[in-house]
């Protein structure tokens, strides 16, 4: 009774780029990259309770180079910072990074020699999960979130057409200490 | 809390207050937040605070510790031992640098002490107390006799060197590499004293009292705060 039955002699047209999306977002495989707390409520979300298979997602692989997303749970020390980035280095590309927690997306609480203020200094950051730790279920919307940019990503000349695009953004943004409003 | 202490105090301790004769005052410590001169209004300008080291016990020590140590001195010879303190029913024996790996020796092995049991290796650093401002604190147990006993070994911070408990101790090798890295107290002795948890060409050892804490400006909209030490000094 699905929309299959509702298609014209069967078929089915759509882009390359959307059928693309709709594979890639629907086979992540995690890294295991538990840093510090926020790994714990990582944990708890592959666990039966809040139950990331139903997004097939449940396996974390030990092995970076089975793996395409990496969740950064946890505050990245500069002891750790290089790890992180071989890690990254070593996954398989298209790869996509979640920086999980205050601490992964802007160094959170520990304004101090130790810590890599926001992992977005040592590997591309895809998306920014606040919260600390967040729980599950916001680690699990913002994997949902990222599905979605994941299904609508580009490929190939489009891809390149919006990164020059974003680049252009950037150049033209104005610094957060020019913005006016709130503290926020 | 217990009904003998009323009042929301730290412990006391007989040895421990800064009134108490022999009592080394190793910093007087003035205000809080860093705040001075008229832009005070909190009043806690005027506080003045000595922090003191409680000086060395006088006999009986009390329970184990007037025969242990009788017998350790009975091993090591009088000097080896700089000062016997009893604080909060806890034994702390100051020991001599140069006679650390002596001491640590017999009590592991001399069968009415039998401190097999090695618990940590901390630093201490006291800027202040001039000649000794580097202290090293040994915890060892020994699971023989259920006892516990405190060493401790103090250094000048322009020779911080102390002997390495490894070859008694071996679980002691990565702990006294902690605390090179950390406070940059050196182990002669030790098999391969590098640093453990900073990056291996990390300047300085961030635990010692005079290293910035070394966080960045967070910006917001509009307005820029200061990482925390630089908005107040937490003297």
């Amino acid at each position: 009774m699905g929309v299959e039955e509702q298609l014209p002699s069967g078929m089915l047209l759509t882009t390359v780029e959307g059928l693309a999306g709709y594979m890639r977002k629907a086979s992540l495989w995690p890294a295991t990259f538990g840093l510090a707390c926020c790994a714990f409520e990582m944990m708890t979300m592959g666990a039966p309770r809040y139950d990331s298979a139903r997004f097939g997602m449940e396996v974390f692989r030990a092995s970076p180079r089975q793996a395409d997303l990496m969740i950064v749970a946890g505050r990245v020390s500069q002891k750790m910072a290089p790890v992180l980035r071989q890690v990254y280095d070593q996954m398989p590309n298209p790869k996509w990074v979640l920086a999980m927690g205050v601490c992964a997306s802007s160094g959170g609480m520990f304004n101090n020699y130790a810590i890599v203020q926001g992992v977005d200094h040592v590997v591309p950051v895809d998306m920014y999960l606040p919260g600390c730790p967040p729980r599950p279920e916001m680690l699990l919307d913002a994997i949902l979130k990222l599905h979605h940019n994941i299904q609508t990503s580009k490929l190939g000349s489009n891809k390149r057409a919006l990164q020059a695009e974003c680049e252009q953004a950037a150049l033209t943004a104005a610094p957060t200490i020019e913005m006016k409003g709130l503290l926020r | 809390m217990s009904e003998h202490q009323p009042e929301n105090l730290p412990a006391t301790s007989p040895a421990g207050d800064a009134a108490t004769p022999g009592a080394e005052v190793v910093d007087q410590r003035q205000g809080m937040f860093g705040v001075r001169g008229t832009g005070d209004t909190s009043g806690f300008g005027g506080l003045r605070r000595q922090v003191a080291l409680p000086g060395g016990s006088a006999r009986p020590y009390g329970t184990w510790y007037d025969s242990a140590v009788d017998h350790l001195v009975s091993l090591v010879g009088d000097d080896a031992i700089e000062k016997v303190l009893v604080d909060r029913d806890e034994l702390t024996l100051h020991i001599h640098r140069g006679r650390l790996v002596g001491v640590c020796r017999h009590l592991r092995d001399d069968e009415a002490l039998r401190f097999e049991f090695f618990v940590g290796v901390s630093g201490v650093h006291f800027p202040n107390e001039t000649g000794r401002e580097l202290h090293v604190v040994y915890h060892l147990l020994s699971i023989t006799h259920n006892r516990r006993v405190r060493l401790e070994v103090s250094a000048p911070d322009a020779d911080p060197h102390v002997p390495s408990v490894v070859s008694v101790y071996p679980s002691a090798d990565w702990h006294e590499r902690e605390t090179w890295d950390f406070f940059g107290i050196v182990f002669d002795g030790h098999p391969a004293l590098t640093r453990i948890l900073m990056p291996d060409d990390w300047p300085g050892h961030p635990q010692r009292k005079d290293y910035p804490l070394g966080g960045i400006d967070v910006e917001y909209k509009g307005a820029v705060i200061p990482p925390p030490d630089t908005r107040r000094s937490y003297n």
